[in-house]
């Protein structure tokens, strides 16, 4: 047997090929990004031919993989928890529809937000789209959870949600691998209109949905994911959820812990285990990674059970990643806390690279903008949201994936003109397109910087799905071609790029301003891969 | 045995290849491993760490607790007092003392050195001096891992199998050369503990 020592998120690639998976569609994001990447490189995946190109966002990723599913086959889309927002459509609906290949739905959170834009908990999407979720408390069940995902899904006729967080995904340890499974038959659903959800069918789906929930309930409480350890002092009862298990047992080893524990990596709540803890012990202490979503339902609205100690009594701090310190004190464990944090020390927040072209497209944007009253840049989600912060502090907006177009439309329908969007050639293709459309039809006053790096670079240099197109997409969307310029943002066409906004700034009318630089990160290591 | 360690530093640096090194090392002694790295937006020549967690018994948490790790390696003066809170009172410190400067504010770094200095166990060196020494100064995080080296209980020559290993496809002298760093930063750590 050999060991890998795999990131979580390379574990749960290597999972998906071994479990037979056909497809993996995905849109880059922190920290999803490196499963489809892990694949993409992965041999087996090469001589399989398994699909592995990145989709233009989230929705086309997982909608792409549920098509692979019906037509038989397994498939994965991955994403970061708020892409999943964009995928929530095709995914809730997803439930409905039920699958025919298997299809896991993996999606990484980010809890603490060390690279993202809030901490929301995708459980809750898991449950409310009622379909089993699977959160693997190490790389090991990561890999195992990905590779048996599928089977669960087929078995309960719905998208499975693989559930992870940061410290999971961005983790190394060791991973046993099990035998390489095949991929499925091309096969048609049996009931051809299984994916039609027309409101007819979709009461009967829905019914279904329900019925199955019992199902659903039983596999978990079955799972040899979920279990009860038995332990002596049953003055306090612990329910720990994925990743947190080990912040627990880190203060236990060796199965020392007095307190009996039931771990939980599998959903719906496995009822039979947490009752019998609630009956033999006095009170309980939730551990989950994300939002208090268990200690809710176990709670409940009228708090008239045994205590339950969490994130909602102040035992665990509301927001933020647990990790082991927060762990030994909420158990009321003392442990020496370190040494301070010498007040010389500065923080050092990431900063846009040297020799960046988002760099001299805000140098030159700020000063085409003295000529304004500040607050009129509306930017978006990628590496020049940096243009936040010193030196540019050129931004006053950064959202969701395309919101700097539709923010600016809607600042100038207020009567802010102009306004301008500022966004990336990767996110324009995500989600940019729809908003522009909207510009063009009302002819709104707004100018939009199409920062293009010919890459996605927050998440490492991947393809970005509107390569060579950008020019094309504005005038097929109606962008009058005479207010379409392309510039390379390089100082020694400062002046020109200077002027080029002064006058499209003062155009009453949609323009569309195309900087065109590689991203300096993607240019060195393609040159280096070149070598 | 155990060995918990934090690896610091700036985006950039290069301090996964110091876990790599001793990642290949570990497991070349039949030893558990787990190691949380950092990823995304904070790659951007902000500060980076990992923890790495080596052990013959199984591990739990993908975090080393606060107040107990071994080890604190820095490949970067003000980046290695950061994370002092997770040392333990038995705990070194091992740091680079050239200072990665791509913040305005960056202290004076004799203010930098003298919290170093502080501390009641630390090794100061000047790790891009030694690689330049040994013939490249991409060669310094391998006098930093030899530095270490004393402190970590793995035996060296597996943490030069180590390095064999992940610079053999670079050819006989870049082995070499990265062989000599770690020696070098070794030896400077053992005449000045």
């Amino acid at each position: 047997m050999q060991k890998h020592l795999f990131l979580g998120v390379e574990a749960i690639g290597q999972g998906a090929i071994d479990g037979g998976m056909s497809g993996v569609y995905a849109y880059p994001g922190t920290p999803s990004t490196e499963i489809t990447e892990f694949i993409q490189d992965h041999p087996l995946a090469e001589e399989r031919n398994i699909h592995r190109k990145w989709s233009a966002n989230e929705k086309t990723a997982f909608e792409t993989a549920l098509g692979m599913s019906y037509a038989g086959k397994r498939a994965m889309s991955c994403m970061k928890h708020v892409g999943l927002n964009v995928a929530a459509d095709a995914f809730i609906n997803a439930a409905m529809t039920g699958v025919n290949g298997g299809l896991i739905l993996t999606v990484a959170d980010d809890p603490s937000m060390h690279s993202s834009q809030n901490e929301q908990d995708s459980r809750f999407y898991g449950k409310f789209a009622m379909v089993p979720i699977l959160e693997p408390s190490s790389q090991q069940e990561a890999y195992d959870m990905a590779r048996e995902g599928f089977a669960l899904s087929e078995l309960t006729k719905v998208p499975v949600m693989l559930r992870i967080t940061t410290r999971m995904a961005h983790s190394r340890a060791g991973v046993v691998c099990s035998e390489v499974l095949d991929e499925n038959q091309l096969s048609m659903p049996a009931d051809p209109r299984q994916f039609i959800l027309l409101p007819a069918i979709a009461r009967r789906k829905y019914k279904g949905l329900l019925q199955s929930q019992d199902l659903f309930l039983k596999l978990s409480e079955e799972s040899k994911y979920n279990r009860y350890e038995e332990g002596e002092d049953t003055s306090l009862g612990i329910v720990a959820c994925g990743i947190a298990y080990n912040y627990l047992m880190e203060h236990y080893p060796n199965g020392t812990c007095p307190f009996p524990v039931v771990k939980i990596s599998q959903y719906p709540l496995p009822e039979k285990l947490i009752k019998k803890l609630n009956q033999e012990c006095d009170e309980l202490l939730v551990l989950e990674e994300g939002a208090p979503m268990v200690e809710e339902s176990l709670k409940g609205f009228f708090a008239n059970g045994n205590p339950v100690k969490g994130r909602l009594d102040g035992t665990l701090p509301r927001d933020g990643e647990l990790n082991p310190d927060l762990i030994a004190k909420a158990l009321g464990k003392e442990f020496f806390q370190g040494y301070d944090i010498p007040e010389v020390v500065a923080n050092r927040p990431p900063a846009l690279c040297q020799g960046c072209g988002h760099q001299d497209a805000y140098v030159a944007m700020n000063e085409a903008l003295a000529d304004y009253t500040k607050g009129r840049v509306f930017s978006d989600i990628g590496c020049y949201t940096l243009g936040a912060l010193p030196p540019y502090e050129t931004i006053y907006s950064c959202v969701d994936m395309g919101a700097s177009i539709t923010m600016a439309k809607g600042a100038a329908d207020a009567g802010l003109i102009p306004s301008v969007a500022m966004i990336g050639d990767s996110t324009f293709a995500h989600s940019g397109i729809t908003g522009l459309l909207d510009a063009v039809n009302e002819k709104s006053s707004i100018t939009i910087v199409i920062s293009d790096n010919e890459s996605v670079s927050m998440t490492g240099g991947q393809d970005s799905s509107a390569m060579g197109k950008i020019e094309s997409i504005c005038i097929g969307v109606g962008v009058d071609p005479a207010h379409i310029h392309t510039i390379v943002p390089l100082r020694k066409n400062h002046e020109e790029m200077v002027r080029l906004f002064r006058q499209e700034f003062a155009y009453e009318g949609v323009s569309v301003i195309i900087p065109r630089r590689e991203c300096i990160q993607r240019a060195s290591s393609r040159k280096r891969n070149q070598k | 045995m155990k060995s918990d360690i934090i690896l610091a530093g700036v985006g950039g640096q290069g301090i996964l290849s110091i876990a790599t090194a001793l990642g290949e090392a570990a497991l070349a002694d039949g030893l558990l491993i787990k190691q949380a790295e950092t990823h995304g937006m904070s790659q951007r020549g902000g500060a980076v760490y990992s923890h790495m967690r080596i052990s013959d018994q199984p591990i739990s948490s993908d975090l080393i607790p606060g107040g107990s790790a071994d080890l604190i390696l820095s490949v970067e003066p003000m980046e290695s007092l950061r994370y002092l809170p997770y040392l333990s009172e038995t705990g070194y410190l091992v740091t680079n003392i050239t200072p990665f400067v791509n913040i305005p504010n960056y202290p004076d770094i004799e203010l930098v050195l003298a919290e170093i200095r502080k501390l009641p166990r630390f090794i100061a060196i000047d790790a891009d001096a030694i690689a330049k020494e040994v013939g490249s100064s991409r060669a310094s995080n391998m006098v930093m891992l030899g530095a270490a080296s004393p402190f970590i209980d793995i035996e060296f020559s597996k943490i030069e199998n180590g390095i064999r290993t992940i610079f053999e496809r670079k050819g006989e002298a870049v082995v070499n050369m990265n062989l000599e760093a770690l020696r070098r930063g070794r030896a400077f750590a053992e005449e000045n503990r």
